[in-house]
């Protein structure tokens, strides 16, 4: 198996314009899915009843395999990149809900209490106190889902999109495995460049986690 | 003035925590609730900030029912240091003290002015206030609670024991400038501790709570030690409550005698008539060393004098003006009478509370050694 450099050479517009495509169509969902699993991470923090319930539900939709969520959604979208995004958010929801949820229950009953026997009111408290504080274990979270997604995004191929992960039906209905490798490097590529970058965004959120002991 | 009137408290899983509480804490003082652990302190201070609601009764600070305000608007109102000092662990310690100015909307700029001020004011170091709280040592984090809770300069100051997670060198350190910062800005504070030495030290009023949340007696520290409500109060004060009293009266107008002339001990002074030590003429040459002596001044207490006679060569006290410079001697058997006296009148005082409190002058010092003068044995009335 030898890799065409001349193939590469020639098709570097399209590599980077299916990168891109790809790239966009995870982050998309990530942020979608953060949007969606924000208030209710929340709300499964603040009532118990409904935490079992809701991680309930992300599990089941966890399971279903991806190929059949796209097709289930063809009838709602048909062959367009919503179906490709709210595929992928589904998938985001397990893990981002699981983790804020965590995040919230991990952040320290003092902090909590201080805030409300300053005077903070609950909205406040959430976003200036819990939210913060629950920062380290949502980033978690968000680095899997990250990393989930641009893997998964291939599987759209079915659907007549999948970014770089058209690639490989090129390459397999052509017996032909120079766009097959470059998806997979790229794919990776992907996903190492856009982990450490959330690794550095994490870094920027939480000053107070990088100061060492006593100065 | 705080105010609890019948206040009850019984948590959902049936702990009865505050039973029938009814006590005021004047304006402008420090009441300080002690006893034993899970007696109620914390959460007789909670219900004042509405941190925990009453089951019943009411509470008024300042003539206002608590429960006829905003609890978030009456919470910012109130000065509250944490047990354990509870900062934030992701704001730096500017950013903690600036909470409440921030919740009351000054702004950011005027919220750190304000917060960097504070700093100085607990005694911290300008650096300081861009670290975050896992930077600072258990003492740093306490005086950063206490900046905090005074950021908003609100007149009432909750404080659950504050100085708890330090060791006693800094506590006694945070005791002294809590009662300096309190005579510079006269706030009303409720103190919870369960050290019975701090209560007496920082107290005007002491509250003392036995388990179940009932009161047994609130009294000023002289009161409480001279005349205990019950045993049990007596058996919480300690076996030390006699000595303990004695560091609540000051040596004030105890006569002073010129240095005795001749004799074996001669107090060696330095420039300024300072006392240096005493020198035991016996050993000879007048070259042997000098032993220590801490002189006293008329605002020291009558223990620290029970303690110097004991611990002089010759059983007397120096006494000393506030320069330093020395004014004469005091016998150990004239403290000891004092104290004694003193003792019996500080019970006499507290039952009887019309009774004008006694003088110095009233007890002319008697030289001979008085049965009743040791200390410790007495604290019931006469
Ligand atoms: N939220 C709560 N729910 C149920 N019981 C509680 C609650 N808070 C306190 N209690 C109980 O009420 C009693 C009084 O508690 P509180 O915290 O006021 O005691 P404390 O005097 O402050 O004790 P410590 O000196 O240990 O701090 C205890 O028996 C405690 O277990
Ligand atoms: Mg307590």
């Amino acid at each position: 198996m030898t890799v065409e450099w001349d193939w590469i050479a020639d098709h570097t517009g399209e590599l980077t314009a299916l990168s891109v495509s790809h790239l966009q169509a995870a982050l998309t969902a990530v942020l979608l899915g953060l949007l969606i699993s924000l208030p209710l991470a929340v709300l499964a923090h603040r009532v118990r009843q409904l935490r079992g319930p809701l991680l309930g539900i992300a599990n089941v939709l966890f399971t279903i395999p991806s190929i059949a969520i796209f097709v289930l959604l063809l009838p709602v979208s048909g062959l367009t990149r919503t179906t490709t995004v709210t595929g992928l958010t589904v998938y985001t929801l397990v893990v981002l809900l699981r983790n804020t949820v965590d995040g919230l229950d991990a952040v320290p009953a003092k902090a909590r209490e201080a805030a409300k026997a300053m005077g903070a009111r609950p909205l406040r408290t959430l976003l200036t106190v819990e939210l913060p504080l629950a920062l380290p274990v949502i980033m978690a979270g968000v680095r899997i889902a990250t990393v989930m997604s641009i893997s998964l995004v291939s599987v759209a191929t079915y659907i007549g999109d999948g970014g770089l992960g058209q690639l490989f039906t090129d390459g397999f209905q052509r017996n032909f495995p120079t766009p097959v490798l470059a998806g997979v490097v790229l794919t990776l590529l992907l996903a190492l460049v856009a982990d450490a970058l959330l690794v550095a965004v994490e870094y920027v959120l939480t000053p107070w986690n990088r100061k060492g002991r006593r100065a | 003035m705080i105010e609890f009137r019948a206040v009850h408290k019984r948590f959902a899983n049936g702990t009865t925590a505050v039973h029938d509480l009814t006590l005021s804490m004047p304006a402008g003082g420090i009441t300080v609730l002690v006893g034993s652990s899970g007696c109620g302190k914390t959460t007789t201070l909670r219900m004042i900030n509405r941190m925990v609601e009453p089951t019943s009764g009411t509470i008024h600070v300042d003539g206002r029912d608590i429960c006829s305000q905003d609890a978030a608007l009456l919470r910012r109102s109130i000065g509250y240091v944490i047990q354990q000092s509870g900062l934030f662990p992701h704001r730096t310690v500017l950013d903690n003290i600036a909470t409440v100015p921030l919740l009351l909307g000054w702004g950011r700029r005027k919220a750190r002015t304000r917060a960097a001020e504070l700093l100085e004011t607990v005694g911290l170091a300008h650096d300081a206030g861009k670290r975050y709280p896992h930077q600072l040592s258990g003492g740093q984090q306490q005086r950063v609670g206490v900046a905090r809770a005074l950021a908003a300069d609100p007149p009432v100051l909750l404080m659950d024991e504050p100085f708890g997670a330090v060791d006693p060198v800094v506590r006694t350190q945070l005791q002294d400038e809590l009662l300096r910062l309190q005579k510079e800005l006269d706030k009303t504070i409720v103190f919870v501790t369960h050290d019975i030495a701090e209560a007496i030290r920082l107290g005007d009023r002491i509250a003392v709570f036995r388990t179940g949340g009932r009161l047994v007696q609130c009294a000023t520290p002289a009161e409480l030690l001279a005349r205990p409500a019950d045993p049990f109060v007596a058996d919480f004060l300690g076996a030390e409550r006699g000595l303990m009293l004695l560091s609540l009266i000051p040596l004030g107008d105890l006569p002073r005698r010129p240095v005795p002339e001749g004799g074996r001990w001669e107090l060696v002074l330095g420039p300024g008539r300072r006392p240096k030590g005493w020198r035991d003429r016996s050993a000879g040459d007048g070259d042997g060393a000098l032993l220590p002596v801490r002189p006293l001044r008329d605002g020291d207490s009558l223990l620290s004098a029970l303690n110097e006679s004991v611990g002089s060569p010759c059983g007397l006290v120096v006494r000393v003006d506030t320069e330093g410079a020395l004014t004469g001697v005091t016998s150990r058997e004239e403290v000891h009478d004092r104290a004694g006296t003193a003792h019996a009148s500080a019970a006499r005082a507290a039952s009887a509370p019309p009774e004008p409190a006694p003088r110095a002058g009233d007890h002319p010092p008697v030289a001979d050694p008085a049965p009743a003068s040791a200390p410790g044995t007495t604290g019931g009335a006469p």
